[in-house]
């Protein structure tokens, strides 16, 4: 079953709205092995950002240590990066988002990155809805330490040195659920068409956006016994429903049997369209995707698609308050207080 | 019993008046110790019985429990003193807990302005039954004790003139409400201080008026507990002679304020945008401040913050929010103490390395580990000088004043700026938790410096050719961009790990070794623009002294001391900042020996000092303080006068 709706049938043009070319969106050569699902990611994360048309100078690339936080380096070289520090990823991003808040932020981190040492900061950030794109390309092995398990191996997977883990699998999908998350996916580096539908939706999403990957390690994890491996995951995965994206200037041009396809409107004018398959999944109730993502642990599936969306919930910048203009750049005039305020405060402390 | 009966007490009064000659940023002290020769108190000898009574220069030591509301009170007679035209500087000694241990807090007056802890105590108050037999008997002979009945504590000694004082009955008298009565009792014990020592029940009212912010709903029945204390002394305690607070002029136009607000003002004014803050003792009150005078004067008429203010889940996060910030372009801070200094190591590292700006507070408490949460201590000297692994060294600023701590916080957002790297600000307990006198904190004029960052009209003009860790100016200071800025060749790679100036990741000998020999020359360019040591050198001292922070108090009173009851003349380097300047080695060459003062066990400050020096240090010896309370002023003379011996 092909994971992604057809909304029209138009070619890409060779140049995106704003002018720019396909590779304008390109970063450096990819350091990782051949094979590697973190580099099928990358290439959607150009295809998204290109085919969006978001000016790559607006959008800030963070990471924090391992694989796939090497990855920013590769896509998008027009865009500031900062490669952090292992697991604080969360932190420097939402400094930056508050100083700029004008900024599109793509953060890229891995299961060992997020799941294990970075695991409150990345609670707290979604729990504080930084909006910004947050990817976890998950492979259930630390590969630059080569082939350590992580907190996402699922139980019962095995290492290539035919050890096994007895440990429960951290789903980090279900966690971004119940920490309030309003935009929540898991994809697969296998699985490119449903990976651009679901970034580019991300794009439009204005909070933050929590999507699991799973993205095989070549190397330490794609062997027989894996259950993060390409044909494991072919085997296993289970879609949600079919996903398509159209953005506000687009017109669906395939019409659909009624009752069959449910169009959420994000801010920017754009719609996610969800088509029902075997279930009628509801992706806006967050009671429902516990369920489900519970159910598909037990079946031992990998569940795909949007797993849960709510565009309406207020991100921490809406919450703060700030002023619409740049926090980093605001005039001295607008950041030092006049000398009757400094007067007055030494008055009442006399 | 205290030693300092060893000591002479009062003989500073007497002898040896000198005008002092503070370097500018002493003005506050200067405007105490100016008008030497107005002193007019004389003692000829501290025995006992009839004398001329000591006039404004008395200590108040208040023993309560906390949680018992106490504070406003000692805030009320602290403020009626400084009303009176006395220096005056309060120091709350609090457990860490919330209710129900024990908590002291002292008021010292003084009219020369030497307002550094001072160990003897003149008036003891005496309500909490925990520390009674122990707050008496650390009394010296003479001292007068108030104390309530019920903890009897005129059987514990016989030396010391007891006032004991029903506040129960007082208090029952004045309300029914059990909650109002233990906040009365202790607004009691301000009248009756008031009334034994002299002060003005106009200055009382006035600041009640302050405390309780001109509610009249709050002020009326605190005005009748003192009222109730001030008659209790009139007609059922002895009159007392021997300490007197009266009328005099040295508080005109001055401020009191802890180091932490003052450093939340300073950092308002300095332009910061974003603050980010976990929660810890002692320096909670610095960003919580903040929040208040920013949400008074940083919303715009639209209702919008020019601010953003975030409540971390742990220093780390906090830090990192900082760096994150910083390396976008935001003026951002964060404050915290030694706990929270020692979870931000491995992100200093990356902010020194990847050369990214932003602030850390550090109000130093008593460490290692948990250590004493709520006492002093300077004890974080060597880890925020060299925080992280790998070769690191910081800019540390060094607030010796709350006008300084206002100063700094500015200055620090403009170091960090310009020199792109963490800065760190060094203050502690007692200066950023107790209550200060200080001149009016002056508005800087000076714009804010934003360090040297390309606007897409300069990378146009470049024709997008450069480097974000190239030296083109030669002080090992590079040019950055901030992400945002339209244009196509803007952006550049951060990271933690090797590059190259080109900020391309390399592991290359000869960029490493390129890499942090610059970073070892910008540092060296900073010993140009930190803030230089205050020096006091005097004619034919042999003996120097070194200190900072807020050893600066006793240590001035300690060199008066010496010179007043010895004759001994020093001189004094009070450093700012590092890295160290060129006038360190000056100062020390210019003395045979050079005492650094400070407050930790090791003298980490002290060992720094040793290592630049090189030859002279044999100089150096070491005063060292670190008991968890501040620095007094005669343990630094008596400690002189032993390695003088």
């Amino acid at each position: 079953m092909d994971s992604v709706l057809k909304t029209g049938t138009a070619e890409a043009p060779k140049e995106n709205r704003i002018g720019l070319k396909s590779s304008d969106y390109q970063g450096g050569k990819s350091t990782l092995c051949a094979g590697c699902g973190h580099d099928a990611i990358s290439n959607q994360i150009v295809r998204a950002f290109y085919e969006m048309s978001i000016k790559p100078e607006s959008v800030a690339k963070f990471s924090g240590i391992g694989c796939s936080s090497k990855t920013p380096a590769y896509f998008m070289q027009r865009s500031h990066g900062f490669n952090t520090v292992h697991g604080r990823m969360p932190a420097v991003a939402t400094g930056a988002m508050l100083a700029n808040h004008r900024l599109m932020g793509i953060g890229v981190s891995g299961d060992g990155d997020t799941a294990s040492i970075g695991l409150g900061q990345f609670m707290h950030m979604v729990r504080r809805n930084i909006p910004m794109i947050y990817i976890i390309e998950n492979n259930g092995v630390y590969g630059l330490t080569k082939g350590q398990f992580s907190a996402t191996a699922d139980e019962g997977s095995k290492l290539k040195t035919g050890v096994v883990n007895d440990l429960h699998p951290m789903d980090l999908c279900a966690l971004a659920v119940q920490l309030g998350c309003g935009f929540v996916a898991r994809g697969f580096a296998g699985d490119p068409k449903q990976m651009i539908n679901i970034l580019k939706a991300s794009i439009a999403h204005d909070g933050m956006a929590v999507i699991d990957v799973i993205s095989p390690c070549v190397t330490f994890n794609n062997h027989e016994g894996s259950t993060k491996g390409y044909q494991y995951s072919k085997d296993h995965q289970e879609l949600l429903h079919q996903i398509g994206f159209v953005q506000s200037y687009e017109q669906i041009e395939v019409d659909y049997e009624p009752g069959t396809v449910k169009e959420v409107e994000m801010h920017d004018g754009s719609k996610i369209l969800l088509k029902k398959l075997e279930e009628d999944y509801d992706a806006s109730s967050p009671i429902e995707a516990l369920k489900r993502l519970h159910r598909a642990e037990e079946e031992g599936q990998m569940l795909t698609g949007l797993v849960h969306l709510n565009p309406q919930k207020k991100s921490f910048i809406s919450l703060l308050n700030v002023t619409d203009d740049v926090l980093a750049t605001l005039p001295l005039e607008r950041t030092r207080p006049p000398k009757e305020a400094l007067a007055k405060i030494m008055k009442d402390l006399m | 019993m205290a030693v300092s009966s060893l000591v002479t007490r009062y003989a500073s009064l007497v002898t040896g008046h000198i005008r002092y000659n503070f370097p500018p940023l002493r003005s506050i002290k200067e405007s105490y110790v100016s008008d030497l020769s107005s002193v007019t108190a004389v003692l000829e000898e501290p025995a006992r019985g009839g004398r001329a009574p000591v006039v404004n220069d008395l200590t108040i030591h208040v023993a309560t429990v906390n949680g018992s509301g106490s504070q406003s009170s000692n805030s009320v007679l602290m403020r009626s003193i400084f009303q009176m035209g006395v220096p005056v500087s309060g120091k709350n000694m609090f457990p860490s807990n919330i209710a129900g241990l024990p908590t002291w807090f002292t008021i010292r007056a003084n009219k020369d302005g030497w307002t550094a802890r001072k160990r003897e105590v003149d008036v003891m108050v005496c309500m909490n039954a925990q520390t009674a037999k122990e707050d008496v008997e650390a009394l010296d002979p003479g001292a007068l004790c108030i104390y309530d009945a019920p903890l009897n504590c005129k059987a514990i000694r016989n030396d010391i003139v007891f006032f004991e004082v029903p506040f129960a009955k007082l208090a029952g008298e004045l309300t029914p409400d059990s909650r109002l009565r233990k906040l009365l009792t202790n607004m009691i014990y301000v009248g009756i201080i008031a009334e034994l020592i002299g002060i003005d029940r106009e200055e009382i009212n006035g600041a009640l008026n302050k405390q309780f912010k001109g509610k009249t709903k709050a002020i009326e029945p605190n005005v009748q507990a003192i009222d109730k204390g001030m008659e209790f002394a009139r007609s059922s305690l002895p009159s007392q002679n021997r300490w007197r607070i009266e009328r005099m002029n040295k508080t005109a136009g001055k401020i009191i304020i802890d180091g932490n607000a003052a450093a939340a003002i300073g950092a308002m004014f300095g332009g910061v945008t974003v603050v980010t803050w976990y929660p810890i003792t002692p320096s909670s009150s610095l960003c919580e401040s903040l929040i208040d005078y920013l949400k008074q004067h940083r919303i715009e008429k639209d209702g919008k913050a020019t601010f953003a203010v975030v409540q971390a889940e742990d220093e780390l996060a906090a830090v990192g929010m900082v760096l994150g910030a910083g390396w976008a372009g935001a003026r951002s801070m964060t404050s915290t103490a030694g706990p929270g200094i020692s979870l931000m190591a491995e992100f200093i590292g990356l902010g020194y390395f990847a050369e990214i700006p932003g602030v850390i507070w550090d109000i130093q408490r008593v460490g290692p580990s948990t250590g004493l949460p709520t006492r002093t201590a300077q004890g974080d000297v060597n880890q925020v000088a060299l925080l992280s692994h790998g070769d690191t060294q910081h800019i540390v600023l060094i607030p010796s004043s709350v006008s300084e701590c206002f100063d700094f916080a500015s200055e620090a957002l403009d170091l960090a700026e310009q020199f792109q790297t963490p800065i760190f600000v060094l203050s502690d307990l007692d200066l950023g938790m107790n209550n200060w006198m200080s001149d009016p904190f002056v508005y800087p004029e000076k714009p804010i410096t934003r360090g040297k960052v390309l606007t897409k009209e300069k990378l146009t003009e470049l024709n997008g050719k450069w480097g974000r860790y190239a030296d083109v100016d030669g002080d090992g200071i590079p040019w950055r961009t901030l992400p945002g800025t339209d244009h196509p060749f803007a952006s550049y790679f951060t990271r933690g790990s090797g590059h190259d100036t080109q900020a391309r990741y390399s592991e290359k000998p000869e960029d490493y070794k390129a890499l942090v020999d610059r970073l070892k020359k910008k540092y060296e360019t900073a010993k140009q623009y930190v803030p230089k040591p205050a020096v006091d050198i005097r004619d034919g001292a042999k003996i120097g002294f070194i200190a900072y922070g807020t050893t600066d108090f006793a240590l001035e009173e300690a060199r008066h001391q010496l010179l007043s009851e010895r004759s001994i003349e020093t001189s004094y380097f009070r450093l700012r900042a590092l890295p160290f300047t060129e006038e360190l080695r000056d100062f020390v060459a210019t003395h045979d020996r050079v005492y650094v003062v400070e407050q930790n066990r090791d003298g980490q400050m002290g060992d720094l000092i040793r290592l630049e020096l090189g030859e002279d240090q044999r100089k150096i010896r070491k005063v060292l303080h670190y008991i968890g309370l501040p620095c007094d002023a005669r343990f630094i003379t008596n400690e002189v006068l032993r390695m003088e011996a």
